[in-house]
């Protein structure tokens, strides 16, 4: 039964080959009609949304692609981190000094001194006790959920969860219990309806990306302490700029000291590649020894975790830049919505802004008819966005100037015209 | 908890949800015979859930395949 459920993002089952038998099964069947919509897709003389090279990097916010000098609207580098001098350097130092990669797991011997200082450096940027960091944001997840829950225990979690959240629910043994998005009545229910004495853990996320909506954290933290359960916030795509020191939405709503788990990455707002998990729980540091997706893999090269250290210290006093990159969304926000397209919310509440488009080929087509204004966006497309949607999606950066916003509005507009979306 | 009650409640609970009219015995599949998409699985589920007071997860929504086993998980789910 639950196989129709594709929400955003939970692993899409696909349909099975119908082959006679005695014939070999040829494994990649079931891929065969999304082999065919993308063949249908291209076949049109569409550019294709998901074969994008940079061939340079200009800076945060701009690339050439495809030979043309692009505008970097998708890349949830919010805070421009990438090529901030500071972090550069840091990083060049860490490759010179320790070398291009640890070649070993964090338990064995891939754990050096710049590993334990960007754990420092979380645990200071949270004011919590515990970071661990992992090899990708993707694995936090993965390995959190899916150690901490265990047999018996419930997960509950809002059903437009990201990939890597459904992956830990999967790779673990808890019961798996989602709820209506962001729908606090639905998740006290669940929690409600759970046997007594069961473990719980409640599952959320600060910014969901597809839509670039926040949770009522607030509330859904409280109805969670109230039923006993342990809280676990993704803030991915808030950190270092939602909230009074960027910590986030939990931050931001005042509940953070009511979360057990934050979970992060490194390759938003930071500007580089990891994961972390930040905890004040006293017994936190087993995770070590027995979250598998940290154990059973190599450590971050040591230039990635001194560019990721000096980035979190620099993202503490990056009030301006926050300040800027808000007035960038709200402007954004008010342009489209001014010129006509749908939005993903009725108001900014995050550095993302969706476009929703009315289908997949529309959508496409603009995409492609922006790229060639020269702004690159995100093309999201089902099963990974809510309600079988097509979004264009927008991440704004701290980089991006007044004047590169306006420009942006133009393109949006100029396209958009091309396209007959407005 | 008697299955006869169970099924006259979920009988009338899949109504709205039932909207290309299949004609739903023990043996329809949800995801072959009814193509409901996931938006409307959630839904159906947490009507049931609501019906019933109780929690199917989604660990034993995968072994529900058709209406008749449906039934019995709901009938067993309450006890």
């Amino acid at each position: 039964m639950s196989e129709a459920i594709s929400q955003p993002d939970k692993p899409m089952p696909l349909p099975g080959a119908d082959a006679a038998p005695g014939d070999a099964t040829d494994l990649f069947s079931k891929f065969d009609p999304l082999i065919k919509q993308r063949a249908d897709l291209l076949g049109a003389g569409q550019e294709d949304p998901f074969n994008l090279v940079m061939e340079q990097v200009l800076s945060p916010v701009t690339a050439i692609c495809n030979g043309r000098e692009t505008i970097l609207l998708g890349t949830y580098n919010y805070m421009g981190m990438t090529f901030d001098p500071d972090v550069l350097e840091a990083g060049k130092q860490a490759l010179r000094d320790f070398g291009a990669g640890t070649t070993g797991s964090r338990v064995l011997n891939g754990t050096y001194s710049g590993h334990k200082e960007v754990e420092a450096a979380l645990s200071e940027f949270y004011g919590m006790d515990h970071a661990m960091v992992f090899s990708t944001g993707y694995q936090a997840n993965l390995g959190i959920i899916s150690t901490i829950a265990g047999k018996g225990d419930y997960i509950v979690l809002d059903i437009d969860s990201h990939a890597s959240i459904w992956d830990g629910c999967a790779m673990g043994n808890a019961e798996v219990v989602p709820f209506k998005h962001n729908d606090i009545e639905a998740m006290e229910k669940r929690l409600r309806r759970i046997p007594e004495g069961a473990g719980k853990l409640v599952v959320l996320e600060g910014v969901y990306s597809m839509l670039g909506d926040i949770a009522p954290l607030k509330e859904m933290v409280a109805v969670a302490r109230k039923h006993g359960a342990m809280v676990l916030v993704d803030e991915a795509h808030s950190m270092g700029f939602i909230g009074p020191n960027g910590r986030g939405v939990a931050e931001d709503q005042g509940v953070l000291d009511d979360v057990d788990f934050v979970i992060g990455t490194f390759s938003k707002s930071v500007g580089t590649v990891g994961g972390f998990c930040v905890s004040n729980h006293p017994k936190f540091e087993i995770m070590r020894l027995v979250c598998r997706p940290y154990v059973f893999t190599a450590s971050l090269p040591p230039s990635v975790v001194a560019t990721a250290a000096t980035s979190i210290r620099k993202l503490m006093q990056a009030g301006e830049k926050r300040a800027h990159l808000w007035d960038n969304s709200k402007r954004l926000h008010a342009g489209l919505k001014g010129l006509g397209f749908e939005l993903g919310t009725d108001e900014p509440q995050s550095a993302i802004i969706a476009v929703i488009m009315p289908d997949l080929e529309r959508g496409a087509a603009m995409w492609e008819a922006l790229l060639k204004e020269g702004l690159y966006v995100n093309l999201a497309r089902p099963p990974a966005t809510p309600a079988n949607m097509t979004l264009l999606r927008c991440s704004l950066c701290a980089e991006h100037s007044q004047e590169q916003v306006g420009q942006i509005l133009t393109m949006f507009e100029t396209a958009g015209r091309k396209t007959g979306i407005i | 908890m008697d299955r006869d009650d169970t099924k006259n409640r979920i009988d009338t609970l899949i109504e709205p949800f039932n909207k290309k009219d299949v004609a739903i015995t023990e043996d329809t599949t949800f995801a072959g015979d009814l193509e409901w998409d996931s938006l409307t699985v959630m839904d159906f589920v947490a009507a049931i859930e609501d019906e019933f007071d109780i929690i199917i997860s989604m660990n034993q929504q995968a072994e529900i395949e058709t209406y008749g086993q449906l039934i019995d998980a709901v009938t067993r789910l309450r006890g």
